[in-house]
């Protein structure tokens, strides 16, 4: 669809200078928004296709790009006209609500379908706006990706059946002045996969941040949605997702991401079927370390037991949850934190509103659409009638009917237009709640890794307990025997040596976990500073614009009313 | 309950109601629907008030208790005697059951029957009728034995040309050998016909939309109140400043849904059901189309049936049978009968074509009017809602 909507893109935008007759076709061509409900009933992916479809990321009119990039080729049905609105504490900056009339200064006029000074180039072009990195430190470094170019490449190796897989690339370039990067500009090609990879890398690294989720997989073999299509979508939602990356503070510079980035050829990060091997591995361990022989690696505390070699240890921070759960005696160290507590509540009342929000944004939103629809369909209805009566008119009185009729048709099809472009600005602006809505997934496995970290210390420091129990009673019974037992000696030596790296390995762990609940607090404390922006700005937009569309609508309505008051008068 | 006059319909000869020896005036109202019996013979009745000066009525103001199928009976009362004259229509019959009771569909049709006798009351022919005054003036119980009578399966012919209508169409069509009905050949009345058929199609297609459109304002509405509702929850979890915003977002979209509410109605009753009564009209000129085709017909087949009887009685003249007397009565008759189905049918012609001017002066006034109201409607309903947004928006600035 997003094929075809390339097409109706240069077909709608030819009829911007329409004439009633083309009217009717370019309010009967399928409008991407419109056709986009294929009776899916997942709101969130139909919503999301229907606006990712059509819109760039958000857009700043005074940024230098925006301002020298004045096409006229772009149909503001599919992209709206610039919207001076930004993520981050930037926006505050700029007031860009001048009194008293909206409707001139935030949107271009509309009238006689005038398209000069729309600003916002095409969505699929290659070369799509930036998104305004939600900088906040002062050196203004930026960063800027752009997914383009998807590329359909065959798999060359292990393919078992001739002219096997194929997949997708895309191209992703960056344009950036952070130093760390030592360059300017570069692209690399990546597949889906190698998201995958990344973002599963990021988990580990980045324990107690809250990681931007990555797209789907997304395996459905949907039979509505074609290829290009789906390709199309996933293109959108990877840039997204590489932009919200690049906009997390510390995710920026990370090395993963820089590699992802930079990297020409595969990606040399340890893919996840590689981690999955370990599993593998651990289990040819275990034997051993049952018999006694395993050592703990204090250092691999510093991952999830989860996806890691050590299955002893995941039997162990098993056993160690459910003593945890169920045998009613506290635990070695518990969350103490009363704010963070506090803290995990209200994300969780959190959850809950932006869930039904974002539900009932969704309904707003076709509403809305509806709305525009069933007056371009009256404005239709009434245009044929006009034709009809001016082709077979006898008397003036029907001439004159023909004519009112076209003036209210011609303002029904303006009409709604308006509420359409509305539409793709209400899209825009309400989106704020599906993607905090999304981000709640990075705030759960942030807390997530938080209480992994903290039954690997509850587990160690129970491991030490009973470690120190064996070593007690051992030594309490050696010093009954003379002279010692040789035996006896060389396993109290070995208990003691065990001892020692399992006290290094709690130490380890103790820091990890103090360490991811430092992350988790300055992530909270992020979270809430720039969603309280973001939905400041998401308010104020959704509002402005209802204002000005509001305004060009009752112009539109008002001259027609004018223009029939004789009416009125006459039949008093 | 206040008699309101309908906003779109030229109301016609209702001035100066009180100021006697004035011009003559016919002034009539529908009020006052109340609901009366139970069950399945559920029904609503009208007060019809008719205040007048005119001598053939039986006082200055009379007032009547009507129900609908009363109407229908005036209606079609006048549609069978005043041939070629646009009947102005009827609200229609049928209604989904669920929705024959509710308060707008009663007041629908309490508007449309008001405006259906207003109009009638103000044809400078229909105004004349017998069955107007009939209408207007007899008590419940003489109307319900006439409209009892009416509905009934067997009508009594009314006049003689019942009789040979449908006698007569069967021999002749036998005698002539003609299966088809005739009709007329008259280029300009062919267009006529052409456009009255088009031109249903088209109005019943915005009337469609126009319907939806109603639904739309509603349904939005209801949207943004639960949009408002979700975002003052949502609100409750920011608190301080942000909390109060998303509070008063909340309080605006309900503000805006309630507006979108009123604005949906208005739409129903100045948009919608105008454009509604459009449509019955081009209906109800149909039925004078079928009419007349009759009418064309019946004078058609009278004057070859009246040529045989003219080709017989010369016979029998000749042969000086004594069955001539008979023919030559039969053959009176039958001319006589010919003469009025043709001077019938010429009235239809005539009536019909100064109709048609007239109504296409009115619609063009009427759907004036409506595009009027809509316009007006919908610039007031953006303003408001432009008003509402713009004073939240300044609250918001200042957060």
């Amino acid at each position: 669809m997003m094929g075809a909507e390339n097409k109706g893109h240069d077909h709608e935008e030819a009829h911007l200078y329409a004439s009633k007759e083309e009217m009717e076709s370019l309010v009967l061509d399928k409008h991407p928004l419109s056709g986009n409900s294929n009776g899916n009933s997942n709101f969130f992916s139909s919503y999301r296709s229907a606006m990712s479809s059509s819109l760039p990321d958000s857009h700043h009119p005074l940024s230098p790009s925006a301002a020298s990039a004045i096409t006229t080729d772009s149909d503001p049905l599919l992209s709206p006209p610039p919207y001076p609105e930004l993520h981050g504490p930037s926006s505050h900056d700029n007031s860009y609500i001048k009194p008293p009339n909206y409707a001139d200064f935030i949107f271009t006029p509309f009238d006689g379908e005038d398209n000069k000074g729309l600003e916002s180039p095409s969505p699929s072009s290659a070369n799509s706006p930036t998104s305004f990195s939600r900088s906040s430190s002062s050196n203004s470094e930026y960063i800027r990706i752009t997914v383009s170019n998807p590329q359909k490449e065959q798999e060359t190796t292990n393919s078992i059946v001739p002219g096997g897989n194929t997949y997708f690339t895309y191209l992703i370039t960056t344009r950036t002045n952070i130093p760390e990067f030592g360059a300017a500009e570069f692209s690399v090609r990546r597949r889906f996969r190698d998201v995958v990879t990344l973002s599963d890398r990021l988990a580990e690294s980045y324990r107690g941040f809250f990681i931007p989720p990555r797209p789907d997989k997304n395996v459905v073999e949907s039979q509505v949605m074609q290829k290009q299509e789906f390709v199309e979508q996933r293109r959108v939602a990877l840039e997204k997702y590489l932009r919200r990356l690049s906009e997390h503070p510390m995710i920026k510079k990370s090395d993963e991401l820089k590699v992802f980035l930079q990297i020409q050829g595969k990606l040399p990060l340890p893919t996840s079927t590689d981690v999955a091997s370990r599993m593998l591995d651990g289990a040819v361990k275990l034997p051993k370390q049952l018999l006694g022989d395993g050592t703990v690696v204090p250092h691999e505390v510093v991952q999830p037991a989860k996806g890691g070699r050590d299955l002893l240890r995941l039997f162990k921070e098993l056993k160690q949850s459910m003593v945890n759960d169920w045998s009613g005696s506290r635990p070695p160290v518990v969350e103490e934190d009363k704010e963070f507590l506090e803290k995990k509540d209200k994300m969780h009342d959190l959850e809950q509103q932006l869930s039904s929000s974002s539900q009932q944004a969704e309904s707003l939103v076709k509403a809305q659409q509806d709305m525009g629809e069933t007056m371009g369909e009256l404005g239709l209805a009434f245009i044929k009638l006009t034709k009809f009566e001016n082709e077979e008119a006898v008397f003036n009185s029907q001439r004159a009917r023909a004519l009112d009729m076209k003036n209210f048709a011609t303002a029904a099809v303006k009409a709604s237009r308006f509420y359409r472009e509305l539409n793709l600005h209400t899209v825009k602006h309400l989106d704020t709640l599906h993607g905090y809505l999304g981000l709640m997934l990075s705030v759960h496995s942030a807390f997530t890794d938080r209480s992994s970290a903290l039954l690997t210390v509850q587990t160690l420091l129970t491991e030490l307990a009973s470690l120190q129990m064996r070593s007690e009673k051992l030594e309490a019974a050696s010093s009954k025997v003379f002279g010692g037992d040789k035996t006896r000696i060389r396993k109290m030596e070995e208990l003691k040596e065990t001892m020692r790296v399992t006290e290094d390995a709690k130490s380890v762990a103790i820091r990890e976990y103090e360490r991811i609940k430092e992350n988790n607090r300055t992530e909270l404390e992020r979270l809430d500073k720039e969603r309280h922006t973001d939905f400041l700005s998401m308010l104020k937009g959704f509002v402005a614009s209802q204002v000005g569309y509001a305004e060009k609508i009752a112009n539109v309505w008002g001259r027609v009313a004018e223009e029939t008051s004789g009416y009125v008068k006459e039949s008093i | 309950m206040d008699h309101q006059q309908p906003p779109w319909s030229v109301s016609g000869s209702s001035q100066s109601p009180r100021s006697p020896s004035s011009q003559p005036y016919l002034h009539v109202s529908v009020i006052d629907p109340v609901k009366l019996g139970n069950g399945v013979q559920a029904y609503i009745s009208y007060r019809v008030i008719t205040k007048t000066n005119l001598h053939e009525y039986q006082g200055p103001e009379k007032i009547v208790i009507r129900r609908y199928s009363d109407f229908v009976w005036l209606h079609d009362r006048l549609f069978e005697k005043y041939k070629g004259f646009f009947i102005p229509p009827l609200p229609e019959k049928n209604a989904v059951e669920k929705f024959r009771f509710t308060a707008e569909f009663i007041e629908m049709r309490r508007l449309a029957l008001d405006i259906f006798l207003n109009r009638v009351a103000s044809h400078h022919e229909l105004q004349q009728s017998e069955d107007l005054r009939t209408f207007l003036q007899v008590d419940e119980a003489v109307m319900e034995r006439l409209r009892a009578h009416e509905n009934g399966l067997f009508k009594k012919p009314a006049e003689l040309m019942q009789i040979f209508k449908d006698v007569q169409s069967k021999v002749s069509n036998v005698v002539l050998g003609k299966e088809k009905p005739v009709e007329e050949s008259n280029a300009e009345y062919e267009k006529l016909k052409h456009y009255i058929f088009e031109l249903e199609n088209h109005l019943a297609e915005a009337q469609k939309h126009s319907y939806r459109l109603v639904k739309r304002h509603r349904e939005l509405g209801k949207s943004l109140s639960d949009f408002g509702k979700a975002m003052k929850l949502l609100g409750s979890c920011e608190g301080d400043s942000l909390g109060k915003a998303f509070s008063e977002l909340g309080a605006k979209s309900e503000v805006v849904s309630v507006r979108l509410q009123k604005e949906a109605q208005q739409l129903l009753m100045n948009f919608e059901e105008p454009l509604k009564d459009y449509v019955l009209a081009v209906q109800s000129i149909k039925a004078t189309i079928a009419e007349r085709a009759n009418a064309f017909r019946q004078h058609c087949e009278l004057a070859e049936t009246m040529k045989l009887k003219e080709i017989n009685l010369d016979k029998l003249t000749l042969t000086r049978s004594d069955k001539m007397r008979e023919a030559e009565t039969e053959y009176n008759q039958l001319k006589q009968a010919n003469e009025e189905a043709k001077r019938r049918y010429d009235d239809m012609v005539r009536l019909m074509n100064e109709e048609i001017v007239r109504f296409q002066e009115q619609k063009t006034l009427d759907i004036g009017v409506a595009f009027h109201n809509f316009a007006n409607g919908q610039a007031r309903l953006a303003n408001n809602i432009a008003d509402a947004w713009r004073s939240l928006l300044h609250k918001l600035e200042s957060c």
